[in-house]
């Protein structure tokens, strides 16, 4: 029950919400805090009960749960963790009261709306980590689109209508795909729908391997499905905008280390060296566009482009140093970018602007900001010491070391390294140095409620840094197991070539089952 | 050894950067309480290295298992042979107790100067706050038992070189110049990453023990190339690729001239005494490694190239602390060869020397500016001797120090490196030797130029020249004991020195040099005393002319044109593309182009499909009948 009761808390906020809502804007506020807070404090015991011996999900019936749903087509609401998902799952309940506070007293129109929709976003994108059900993956995988759907749409800029539907389009568009293939896998595996017991070999693997990886390669975003990512920041409210960073870019890679990987490890491995090079071209790419951006937001959107480059590059390499590193990585982008989109919404509200060329010599008058903006842009960079360094580094190492590809993707992908600092430290320099016009030097510090936002991300972006093996003790076993999977590869040339055979057989197949599929559409109008 | 005392030996520095970061606005008031516990801080520091010292003398190492602290990143995961764990622990033998007292030493005298120099800066406990986590890193950086550590100190002294650069953030240039700073060393970091994930395959660990072990054992896993050395060679180059950012040598040195922007006691603690030595501090760490790649030649060769390059470059420079900067890239360089070329205890000497005599100098620049209201161009300068004789005398010891003066400590250190580079490389010893001639006759330029002649000072700041205060001037006198002696004290007897007997154990051993050592100290001492003669022929009694009379001093005086051609070649071509190609061309226009061409053509198809949905109902019979004429033809003739 207690992953359950994680998952649907905050809905019930939702409901306690809309029936409460005439008690004032006050109380609406203190609502969603009080159930976000309790979320998470709740959440905090799946980690205290984890049990790291266990190596695929947790058996403890707190957390792992599995009833008939809608027996017909074998749906059933099935739910568990792993020392994957663990991670994610925590990282959503802890960013979402953080945002619930950073939302005090930005929202001017429609406050309780803007509470019900975080609150319903966080249920579906607690489901999207816990479900087990394939079925049940995809209801709360496009369920999350309609909350994020208004809080970009209603409380965004001035083109939030262009990028709200570039946001859902492209989204729906790998949804379609990735429906398609979760169809595909429900008739080859006797109408299942459990993700537990999905094994062998697909038919045509390939082709459904893709069907996911674009979905979730969409979401990540990895290049060059990226561009709706910098539209919808721009446009998002502050705290659309962490969400967006710091929980829903992580169902993309969620996805991949939960799907794509051990369920078709040949097609994966097939397609490595593609993946890999667009993971590599998007850590440069994206840095060099974050370098020239005039805009805060979309230079911070770019370098996510750039950050999640590396957690893809991890994830592809077949070993398990840079595995974990890689969903360690994710937890850190979630906290380090989720920062940096609160400290530009912080200083946004003062100063009405986001443009580079508006700030400048705000360290004068702004100390404990900029303290703060330093910290956590150290943190984006990766200086030893916080929590990006880790990541990059396990990344880094493992895939340098043990990675299923070439070292020169590595030496390209290290080369981001050299760029975070630049365009990082570039837009720090403009923003925090020089002399502050009168503008920028009337512009108050922090206050008490601000710094509250950011202390607990500064927290943990010193603990992971210092001591990171709280986070990656309780993920080895996990991360062992997917290791072992994608390493079923079998490495005597003749084996590959025969299951390449397949695989083309079975792209003839699927091009002849589309031509019919054709005819009969034909037929029927 | 107890761990203990090196865990309070590192910690210390931290609490103060702690104390001083979290309430420096309640110190603010009180200059001599926080500049206090900066100095406090590191004299703990100080005391527990000179106590380290003490048991490494006698025998009593800090190494292995003992020095363990706590476990830092393991992943459960097998990767190279083993799994993947990097620990946090403390190696201290007599290289790291030579590194320490460097630091701690020099570092303390500096943190007294500063309490004096920093007098009414607005940032006075920002300031001591940054330098105090500087001297953590620094010791984090030496006492590190493996290379990740090594590289978090690495990382931590390039952040408080950026901060401390840039410390009157309001100044452009200074901003500009510690990110500079900054950005180059990350060039550098690249090399040393690759470096580290290049060894971590080869040996399945960063543990210096560990590989240095498996290294002389020969078990080496081979990952480029066909031969274990193969791999060696690529892992040692690449790691020399991160000390040529953090040592500023050819081509990554441009960062170190105009990290000058800083307070000059920053100059003088980060940007000649310690930082910048780790690049030089890290070879002999690998001394091991180096030998067995054979790559200490490209080292010494990169080595001697910087020191001439820089001393041609400080020939004609009229900023104080320019010359002084360029000064230290051409001694790095020296540090260099000694290194390369196999000679590790000469090259760490140098280190040592140079840390308190070019520490010395930069200090003493430091008592002119202060003197002269921050006037930095020695051409305004001139007859100064009169009026800070103590700045002078003390300047005059570092000087003829670094020019190799006979006896003084930079004469011992810097000829020891010439002469073991005589044997195998004869052209590196003359090379060397013409930068030694350079050296003495740029320093005393300088010298004659600032202290001598006629004064070429403006009134209103003449009326003002004053000696410093006794908190900067007894940094200096003490500084300059050392500095003119301490080769007396360590580096007598070649081979045989106390310097070399001590740390005879961490290094591979050297091959005797050949040849007369007289001879060769007779060598270098002639060229030094000729570099001064020279320095006083021309400019005992006037100034360097204010334009550069012909192309090549125009060259030289703007520095080769380095900096431009980096910004026209690398830094605008790289911002240009991203802007207009990748970005406006390629994001927005080619990307966004298709997905917003996909979305239009939907709706154009769209709007052509809507046409036929008329709602005339003939028109929906015809194409109904002509549809079914269609799928009879096609079933009867065609299946």
């Amino acid at each position: 029950m207690l992953l359950s009761i994680v998952i649907f808390l905050p809905l019930l906020g939702v409901i306690a919400i809309a029936l409460l809502r005439g008690l004032g804007a006050n109380a609406v506020k203190w609502i969603a805090l009080g159930i976000g807070l309790l979320t998470f404090v709740i959440s905090i015991r799946l980690y205290t009960e984890f049990d790291t011996a266990n190596v695929g999900f947790q058996t403890n019936s707190e957390v792992y749960q599995k009833l008939d749903w809608i027996p017909g087509i074998g749906a059933s609401y099935h739910i568990g963790i792993d020392g994957i998902s663990l991670w994610l799952v925590l990282l959503t309940t802890f960013l979402t009261p953080i945002c619930i506070i950073a939302a005090w007293n930005s929202v001017e129109k429609g406050l309780s709306g803007f509470m019900m929709s975080l609150l319903a976003l966080e249920t579906g994108m607690l489901g999207v980590f816990c479900a087990l059900d394939l079925f049940l993956f995809f209801v709360f995988w496009e369920s999350m689109l309609i909350p994020m759907y208004f809080l970009i749409g209603i409380w965004g800029g001035e083109r939030r209508i262009y990028a709200t539907i570039k946001f859902v389009l492209y989204t729906m568009a790998g949804s379609a795909l990735m429906l398609v293939g979760i169809l595909a896998l429900y008739f080859q595996n006797n109408n299942s729908f459990d993700i537990t017991t999905l094994q062998g070999q697909f038919e045509p693997s390939n082709l459904l391997f893709l069907a996911f990886f674009i979905a979730f390669a969409i979401k990540v975003p990895l290049f060059p499905f990226h561009t709706w990512l910098p539209d919808a920041h721009v446009e998002a409210p502050t705290v659309g905008s962490v969400i967006l960073a710091g929980v829903l870019l992580k169902m993309g890679t969620y996805g991949i280390v939960r799907f794509c990987l051990p369920l078709f490890p040949e097609a994966a491995a097939h397609y490595t060296p593609l993946i890999v090079t667009l993971a590599v071209i998007g850590i440069i790419y994206g840095a060099l566009v974050a370098m020239v951006q005039p805009d805060l937001k979309k230079l911070v959107a770019y370098s996510s482009v750039s950050h999640l480059g590396f957690v893809v590059l991890g994830l592809f390499s077949q070993n398990g140093t840079a595995i974990q590193g890689s969903v360690l990585q994710m937890v850190n982008h979630g906290l380090s970018t989720g920062a940096l989109f609160l400290l530009v919404g912080m200083i946004y509200e003062r100063r009405h602007s986001r443009m580079i060329v508006d700030f400048g010599g705000l360290a004068k008058k702004m100390p404990i900001f900029a303290t703060i903006f330093l910290i956590v842009t150290l943190s984006s960079i990766g200086l030893p010491g916080l929590n990006g360094f880790v990541g990059e580094f396990m990344i880094l190492l493992g895939s340098y070391v043990g990675g299923a590809f070439s070292k020169w993707y590595v030496v390209l992908a290290t080369t981001g390294v050299i760029l975070a600092a630049v365009y990082m430290l570039w837009m720090f320099q403009r923003v925090m140095f020089g002399t502050p016009d009168d503008i920028n030097a009337s512009l108050p510090d922090l206050k008490p409620r601000e710094i509250a936002v950011l202390l607990p991300i500064l927290l943990f972006i010193f603990w992971i840094g210092v001591g990171p093996n709280t986070f990656l003790e309780p993920m080895a076993a996990s991360v062992k197991e997917i290791e072992a999977k994608v390493r079923v590869i079998p490495e005597t040339p003749a084996v590959g070539q025969v299951n390449q055979m397949d695989t083309d057989d079975a792209v003839v197949d699927v091009k002849t089952a589309t031509l019919k599929i054709n005819e009969e559409e034909a037929l029927s109008k | 050894m107890s761990p203990n005392l090196i865990l309070v030996l590192l910690i210390s520095p931290l609490v103060g950067f702690l104390i001083n970061g979290l309430f420096g606005k309640w110190l603010k008031g009180n200059e001599k309480l926080s500049g206090g516990i900066g100095a406090l801080a590191v004299l703990v520091s100080l005391i527990c290295s000179i106590s380290a010292f003490i048991s490494v003398k006698n025998g009593n190492p800090l190494e292995g298992d003992a020095g363990h602290l706590y476990s830092w990143i393991v992943s459960g995961a097998f990767i190279a042979g083993g799994p993947f764990e990097v620990n946090i622990g403390f190696h201290v033998d007599a290289l790291t107790t030579v590194m320490l007292l460097v630091i701690t030493g020099v570092g303390f005298l500096i943190h007294v100067y500063s309490i004096g120099y920093m007098h009414g800066d607005e940032g006075y406990t920002r300031y001591f706050a940054y330098l105090n986590l500087f001297v953590f890193a620094m010791l984090i950086l030496v006492l590190g038992n493996n290379y990740l550590m090594m590289f978090v100190g690495w990382e931590g002294v390039g952040l408080c070189s950026y901060l401390l650069i840039g410390f009157w953030y309001e100044k452009q240039s200074a901003t500009d110049a510690g990110k500079k700073a900054f950005i180059v060393n990350r060039i550098g970091d690249f090399g040393f990453l690759l470096g580290m994930f290049t060894l971590f395959a080869a040996f399945g660990s960063l543990d210096f023990v560990s590989i240095f072990d498996k290294a002389e054992a020969g078990t080496i896993e081979i990952v480029f190339g066909e031969t274990t050395k193969a791999t060696l060679m690529v892992a040692t180059l690449l790691l020399f690729v991160g000390a040529i950012g953090k040592s500023a040598q050819l081509p990554l040195y441009v960062w170190l001239p105009d990290a000058m922007e800083g307070p000059t006691p920053v100059s003088a603690l980060i940007h000649a005494a310690t930082m910048v030595t780790a690049g030089v501090y890290m070879i002999a760490r690998s001394a091991i490694l180096y030998n067995l790649a054979e790559t200490g030649a490209v080292v010494a060769w990169i080595g001697v190239l910087t020191a001439l390059f820089a001393a041609i470059i400080a020939l004609k420079q009229n900023d104080i602390k320019r010359i002084l900067a360029y000064s230290t890239v051409s001694q790095l360089g020296y540090m260099f060869v000694g290194v390369g070329v196999g000679a590790y205890a000469s090259g760490i000497f140098h280190l040592v020397t140079h840390a308190f005599f070019k520490g010395l100098m930069f200090l003493t620049a430091g008592s002119v500016m202060h003197a002269m209201a921050n006037e930095l161009d020695i051409r305004k300068m001139g007859g100064l001797r009169n009026k800070l004789p103590i700045t002078h005398a003390t300047f005059l010891v570092g000087a003829l120090a670094i020019a190799g003066a006979p006896f003084l400590s930079g004469f011992w250190s810097k000829d020891e490196i010439l002469h073991s580079a005589w044997d195998s490389f004869p052209f590196i010893y003359i090379i060397g030797l013409v930068t030694a001639f350079l050296t003495a006759f740029y320093m005393f330029r300088l010298i004659f130029v600032t202290f001598y002649g006629e004064s070429r000072v403006e009134p209103e700041v003449a009326s003002h020249l004053h000696e410093s205060p006794a908190v900067m001037w007894l940094p200096l006198a003490i500084l300059a004991v050392p500095s003119a002696l301490i080769g007396l004290l360590l580096g007598v007897g070649g081979h045989n020195s106390w310097f070399h007997h001590f740390t005879e154990d961490v290094f591979p051993k050297a091959h005797e040099a050949s040849g007369s050592v007289l001879l060769f100290m007779a060598i270098s001492s002639v060229v030094g005393i000729a570099g001064i003669a020279y320095a006083w022929k021309r400019y005992k009694d006037r100034a360097p002319s204010a334009e550069p009379t012909n192309t090549l001093q125009k060259v030289v005086a703007n520095k080769f044109y380095v900096d431009e051609v980096y910004n026209t070649f690398i830094v605008q071509p790289i911002k240009g593309a991203s802007h207009f190609l990748l970005w406006k061309l390629f994001d927005s226009g080619i990307i966004d182009g298709i997905v917003n061409g996909v979305a239009a053509l939907i709706r154009v198809i769209g709007g052509m499909l809507r046409r036929l949905q008329t709602g005339i109902v003939q028109a929906y019979i015809v194409s109904m009948v002509i549809g079914i004429v269609l799928f009879l033809a096609y079933y009867l003739f065609f299946t």
